[in-house]
């Protein structure tokens, strides 16, 4: 049933007693057209624009636990598309205008806010490098703006101007940047896709990729073999090991990155401000909590908790740039698994193995990425041939050295 | 004086020879110390403590510990505003403030609870479903509705007030929790003579043992606790860490614990932090945190008067306060007797007693008969009635026969949940006990045991012989011995119950997690709508996401879905214990690295004399370094750095630039090593001369520059950039230890031994003759550029190098750091005559863009060695590391971008870094973008500004105009393409 406030009466004056699953429960088919390996935000996006974009419904999703149980449930909820290097930035505000269209296109609202997203700088150097972005962003027709200091005071009141080590000198600004409420991305999209005719097959781990003769033939998970002509891969945290599955080694190390959210107050952030004097990013959520995301822990890892310098480093971070916050307490902290890959940016294509297509590499940005990506994945995977939005986000660049390192911090992941 | 009404006549731990007055919104009440702000407020009467998150919902305390869901308040005001604060938590002090939060106008008559009307519509996810039309809208209205809804307490406007500190301790063996298990966990391991932390939660050890009415030993077990703590405190290798709350286990037997050290005081004094956040490194760790009691879901279970069994006993028995005139207990099993028993004490008529079990046990019927109690075996309580405050309590019969009886207090048993939650920090999985009808620990992180109610051991003989067990254990692991304690005698009686966590059907609404306003009926919509997975009906419904963590509601929410699902609670699954244990101040684990102090400030040896010759300092990384010197008369920074850089370029300047990174590396492998990172031949230089230095990354990109002296065959002195002197010295180290172990290389940082001064300036040698000791030859036969030697200043033996960053003839003066500011004296002294200036950062980033040379806005990751017009010092000849990726297609592109200089074609509008270059006349797209400017400033000596740019093509475009195109800030000019070089293309003057 589409939703509605029709629909809420309707089902609140008959006790809510017939409201349907929001995706149905089916049994795993022995084949499919095509197979998608990770249900997170990605994968059931590219589902769902498989279907939508290229009539392509006879796909399920195969997911190991729960939907949404990756990094699509554990974020810090921000989206934008203030990059600087063309490929990144097109690709981000692909993404961004199909967030700004999500409830009505998928009938879910996933409470999409643009509120905003604020960079902070703090010296002419910084002030130069985030001018250099802004204009790119304006070259390619995404809004951004420069701030001095005394807009920035007035449009974040609390930040600390005065007594800081690192003074505050303004930000690049993107308005139409903000928030999304994370796990509804995923159930929003598993709905959509799953009204289409894609499966959703949860607890269904893949533990094999069959290939044969340079070309799959499905996959074997707990539920026994389901053949495929074509597979996609999204499971970015664990891309390397499944990817293994079929032979193939990633340019990518898999590192934790914690986030944290504090006990619900009434609102005082609107925007969502990141730090320039240290990795620190904060925003207030809809139901009052603040919402601090830091730098990844540096050290391979595929635990999803963290280590304490981290938690320390964030929490110095967020009452230095805000000193009100300090009596505020912090409710939960969790790690997520990155999938960084060499040069901070995602791989979206084709891979050595005939019909099997690769997802990955999203580092510390996946979220805000998941509606493009899914286009994007599902374009590649439907024509075989990479959308012009994902052509340089090649597996073979590394090789080739077209790589698009936004923080010039070269093959280093911890830095990206 | 306002009575404390509800105050029993005798007993409790508090001092009732001293009477303390506070406020609960703005109302003037008096307690005791002893009294938390929960117990006081009950012996004032005060029921309705505050309103729930969704639906208003009057609520009054539920608990008396840190699960508290309900009972939240504004604490203190102004600066020192803590939202959210739990009552049962809060020490009363002289002078306290608190209000209720969530409610408008008044706590009594809050128009949010029409949201209570609304419920049927509101429930569980009903946002995902709609605000979606028209489109405009939800940003525009809905979502400032719903965000202006959301939140409990306000945050405070102003700075915190207060300090904080981090402290770090080590130890064999740490408990956690100081109940009946924890200290004789403690007496054991610490009589074992290891060294002993003991954290506890509460101001007073003893955990229940101050709740309940049992003696141990043979007296009261508030005072066996007292004679142990007396105990513990006489070992010097004990530690008694109280206020304490562990709230993290980390990787490596590290506990994150926060202490709060002055929260009971009115304000911390002087010479005491708010809070200390602890690290603590303990080798065995004994967790005997204890249990919390489970509420049982039914009708109505929310109103003000529906109280945890165990709670109405720590309030009567430990605080001296009848929590309700007229009770009913409702209890799954033996442990609600308990409070019958001490209701009947201090003097409460019990209506009723509702016990779950079919059949209740002959010693407890007997009291029920003894006291003339109606017993209702096998019943469930249905609903409750009242307004703001408990009036009746409705329940049925095992028959299901209904009936009501009037009541204030409604005490609900529905066992207890052991908190086991540090034990699942580290990922592990706690294990459904079907006995106890519990999740207990299951596989342990290592080094850690878990002792007494903690492990799901309840009665008060199981935690002392339990902690005295582990204790011992935890201190022989560590390598300690002791005899065993003996253990006390204690209560040793059944935990007989029934498992039952909601009671389905009844009256009104069933709330599960209280604070969220999470019902039975959300849960059931999660599970009709397709949450089932544990993890789905936590985030679809929100429960266990409020400030209590779930500490009440989780097992409850978990039966709830087991039934729907008609699996056992062990299948459905448990939700993922993360940290913190209990809601942690940001500010104490930030300690004192904040404001001014949130990093270390680095100065250099002189700093202070810039500052008393009127310098402006600049962040830059850590240190502060010197801006420009200000003097009387100049209008503005530009006039200060004009004359400066004019200054280098007629005369002599003078430059602190000990920032640059300062490495030694020596020994026998020295030169092969250096020819490994520097993608230039350094195993060639001759002692005595210096080489530019160009490192490139791994990718191929370049990395860092500097200059390397040779100072000896096998000893070698490398500067780096000041923003990469760190990542150098790791680089060089890596590069050593792990691809040329076999290399006989020391490394040695000496950033702070060294201090350097640039001496630029026509006037350079002739200023250095004068200043230096006598004797070095420094005419350009015996000092040639680019080549150093050792000279005496005052005596002290000091470098002089001969490079140039500013184009002129220049020298680099190293001083040790400690006559640093004495070398400087002479220089200005000696120098005046030579008209020597002191310059900034500013003028010498003006100098080095009129010569081209790239720094922070050209070496930023992104740029190759050709790009930068570097491309000839890669070395064909030996390999270095990034040589070969450097050798990949997309950087040796012809069409990459190349370092080029920029000049404004009307000679006057400034050119701002960070504009982007574009073909004149084109349309301002990403596709048509050439470059971008990488630095640009005023050019003094050449009068216009002036800026170095990457354009792609940009050796073929010399001599043509492009357009600097910087929309941000509203820039749109043309430009001359130059080459880079802005001042003496030949370099003459650095050789003069």
């Amino acid at each position: 049933m589409d939703y509605s406030i029709f629909g809420l009466l309707k089902n609140a004056l008959t006790g809510n007693r017939l409201w349907a699953p929001v995706w149905r429960d089916p049994a795993p088919k022995q084949r499919y057209d095509t197979l998608i390996v990770g249900g997170g935000g990605h994968g059931l996006a590219t589902a769902y624009y498989l279907a939508k974009e290229h009539g392509i419904t006879d796909v399920a999703v195969l997911e190991k636990g729960y939907i949404g149980s990756g990094n699509v449930g554990r974020n810090t909820t921000i989206i934008r598309s203030n990059y600087l290097l063309p490929a990144n930035t097109h690709f981000y505000e692909k993404s961004l205008q199909l967030w700004e269209g999500l409830e009505q296109d998928l009938n879910y609202n996933a409470m999409v806010s643009q509120r905003g997203v604020l960079n902070l700088f703090h010296s002419d150097a910084q002030r130069d490098a985030y001018a250099r972005r802004g204009n790119a962003m304006r070259l390619a027709g995404v809004d951004a703006d420069l701030l001095d200091a005394v807009t920035v005071r007035a449009m974040v009141p609390g930040i600390e101007m005065q007594d800081a080590r690192f003074p505050v000198k303004g930000g690049l600004l993107q308005q139409r940047g903000g928030t999304v409420r994370h796990d509804a991305v995923a159930w929003g999209y598993a709905r959509a896709a799953d009204r289409r005719g894609a499966d959703i097959l949860q607890n269904t781990e893949v533990t094999g990729i069959r290939v044969e003769a340079g070309r799959v033939l499905g996959v074997e998970t707990t539920r026994g073999f389901i053949g495929a002509r074509r597979i996609g891969l999204a499971a970015a945290g664990h891309s390397s090991r499944v990817a293994a599955m079929a032979g193939l080694r990633l340019p990518i190390e898999s590192h934790v990155l914690q986030a944290f959210v504090s006990e619900a107050v009434k609102p005082l952030l609107d925007t969502v401000v990141t730090f320039g004097a240290g990795h620190f990013y904060v925003s207030q959520s809809d139901k009052g909590g603040l919402v601090f995301g830091g730098d990844i822990d540096g050290y391979n890892s595929y635990a999803q908790r963290g280590s304490l310098p981290v938690v320390e480093e964030v929490m110095e971070c967020a009452v230095t740039l805000f000193p009100a916050f300090s009596r505020l307490r912090y409710l939960r902290q969790w790690g997520g698994v990155m999938d960084m890959s060499m040069d901070g940016s995602p791989i979206i294509d084709r891979t050595p193995v005939e019909g099997l297509f690769l997802n990955c590499g999203w580092c510390y940005g996946g979220f805000k990425a998941t509606p493009a990506s899914g286009w994007c994945f599902a374009h590649t995977i439907a024509t075989g041939q990479p959308h012009p939005l994902n052509a340089a986000f090649r597996l073979d660049r590394f090789a080739t050295g077209a790589v698009l390192d936004e923080k010039g911090a070269g093959a280093r992941p911890n830095l990206h | 004086m306002s009575a404390q009404r509800w105050r029993l006549g005798e007993g409790g731990l508090i001092d009732r020879s001293r009477v303390l007055p506070f406020r609960f919104d703005e109302r003037l009440l008096h307690g005791h110390p002893g009294d938390t702000l929960a117990s006081a407020l009950l012996a004032n009467g005060v029921r309705l403590v505050g309103r729930s998150f969704k639906y208003h919902r009057p609520r009054g305390i539920l608990s008396a510990g840190p699960e508290e869901p309900n009972a939240l308040v504004e604490l203190r005001g102004g600066a020192r505003r803590e939202p959210n604060t739990r009552a049962t938590q809060v020490e009363l002090f002289e002078g306290l403030e608190a209000r209720s939060q969530n409610r408008w106008p008044s706590l009594g008559f809050d128009l949010g609870a029409v949201n209570g009307v609304l419920a049927p519509m509101i429930g569980a996810g009903f946002y995902y479903k709609t605000f979606m039309w028209p489109a405009a809208f939800w940003e525009k209205l809905y979502e400032p509705l719903i965000r202006r809804a959301a939140g409990l307490g306000r945050a405070p406007q102003a700075a915190d007030p207060d300090r904080y500190e981090r402290a770090h301790a080590h130890c064999d063996v740490l408990v956690i929790g100081a109940g009946p298990a924890g200290l004789m966990a403690a007496l054991a391991a610490g009589r074992a003579g290891a060294r002993v932390l003991l954290v506890e939660e509460d101001a007073a050890l003893g955990g229940r043992l101050l709740s309940e009415a049992e003696e141990v030993d043979g007296r009261p077990g508030a005072e066996w606790a007292g004679a142990v703590e007396a105990e513990l405190a006489d070992m010097p290798r004990l530690r008694i860490l109280r206020r304490t709350s562990a709230f993290a286990l980390l990787d490596g037997g590290v506990v994150a614990a926060v202490e709060r050290v002055a929260d009971h005081l009115p304000e911390p004094p002087a010479h005491l932090p708010r809070q200390r956040s602890w690290k603590i490194v303990a080798r065995r760790i004994v967790l005997a945190a204890g249990a919390i009691e489970r509420p049982v879901v039914f009708g109505g279970n929310d109103r003000p008067g529906v109280m945890l069994a165990g709670a109405v006993r720590s309030y009567l028995n430990r605080h001296a306060v009848l929590p309700g005139r007229r009770a009913v207990v409702f209890t799954v099993g033996d442990d609600g007797w308990r409070s019958v028993a001490d209701l009947l004490r201090g003097g409460a008529q019990i209506d009723a007693v509702v016990d779950a079990r079919a059949e209740v046990p002959p010693e407890q019927a007997q009291l029920a008969a003894r006291h003339g109690l109606r017993l209702v075996a096998g019943g469930r309580v249905t609903g409750t009635q009242g307004g703001r405050h408990l009036t009746a309590v409705r329940f049925a019969d095992a028959a299901g026969r209904e009936e009501g009886v009037g009541a204030d207090l409604l005490a609900v048993s529905g066992g207890w949940n052991p908190s086991l939650h540090l034990a699942c920090h580290l990922g592990n999985r706690p294990r459904w006990d079907a006995a106890i009808h519990a999740f207990v620990p299951g596989e342990l992180p290592p080094g850690l045991v878990v002792a007494g109610a903690a492990a799901g051991r309840f009665s008060t003989h199981a935690a002392l012989a339990d902690g005295a067990a582990t204790g011992l254990a935890a201190a022989q692991a560590c390598g300690f011995d002791a005899a065993a304690p003996e253990i006390p005698r204690a209560e040793d009686a059944p935990r007989d119950a029934v498992p039952l966590f909601h009671v389905p059907g009844g009256r009104g609404k069933a709330f599960v997690d209280l604070q969220h306003d999470v019902t039975d009926a959300d849960i059931a919509l999660a599970h009709r709508e397709g949450f089932r997975a544990a993890e789905h009906a936590k985030r679809y419904t929100t429960l266990g996401m409020a400030t209590d963590q779930g500490k009440t509601a989780g097992v409850n929410g978990l039966a709830i879905l087991a039934r729907l699902a008609g699996q056992a609670i062990s299948e459905v699954g448990t939700t993922t214990h993360r940290p913190p244990w209990t809601p942690v101040a940001i500010g104490a684990v930030a300690g004192p690295h904040r404001g001014r102090h949130f990093r270390p400030a680095r100065h250099t040896p002189l700093h202070d004399w810039a500052a008393a010759n009127g310098a402006s300092f600049v962040e830059a990384g850590l240190w502060y370094r010197a801006q420009w010197y200000a003097r009387p008369g100049e209008a503005g920074w530009r006039d200060s750095v004009d004359r400066e850089v004019l200054a280098v370029r007629n005369a002599v300047g003078v430059c602190d630039v000990s920032t640059l990174g300062k490495i030694e590396v020596a020994g026998p492998g020295a030169a092969a090593l250096l020819d490994l990172v520097y993608a230039n031949t350094i195993s060639t230089l001759a002692v005595g001369r210096l080489r530019y230095g160009l490192m490139l990354r791994e990718d191929g990109f370049v990395m860092d520059d500097g200059t390397v002296a040779r100072l000896a065959e096998d000893r070698f002195f490398v500067t780096t950039t000041t923003a990469n002197a760190g990542a150098v010295l790791q680089h060089l180290e890596y590069c050593h230890q792990v691809l040329r172990p076999a290399l006989d290389v020391s490394l040695l940082s000496v950033t702070d031994a060294w201090a350097q001064l640039s001496v630029a300036g026509p006037r350079a040698r002739d200023l250095l003759a004068a200043v230096l000791d006598p004797g070095p030859d420094l005419s350009n036969a015996a000092l040639p550029h680019m080549a150093w030697i050792a000279v005496r200043l005052g005596g002290v033996p000091c470098r002089l190098y001969r490079l140039s960053f500013s184009g002129e003839l220049a020298y680099e003066l190293g001083v040790p750091a400690d006559y640093a500011e004495a070398a400087m004296r002479r220089i200005m002294e000696r120098g005046a005559s030579f008209g020597v200036t002191p310059y900034g950062t500013e003028a010498l980033g003006v100098l080095r863009i009129e010569k081209g040379h790239p720094a922070g806005g050209e070496l930023n990751g992104q740029t190759t060695a050709r790009d930068l017009g570097l491309g000839r010092l890669v070395s064909t000849r030996k390999d270095c590391i990034g040589r070969r990726l450097a050798e990949r297609p997309a950087l040796t592109d012809p069409a990459r971008p190349v370092l080029v200089g920029l000049k404004p074609a009307d000679g006057r509008t400034p050119i701002r870094a960070g504009s982007h270059l574009l073909e004149p006349g084109v349309a301002a797209v990403t596709a048509n973008g050439l470059g971008h400017v990488t630095s640009a400033c005023f050019s003094p000596t050449l009068g216009m500004p002036i800026a170095l740019a990457l354009l792609s093509d940009g050796t073929a475009r010399l001599g043509q105009r492009i357009r600097v195109f910087d929309p941000l800030r509203g820039g749109d000019l043309e430009a001359e393409i130059c080459p880079p070089v802005f001042v003496d293309p030949q370099g003459e003057r650095s050789r003069g």
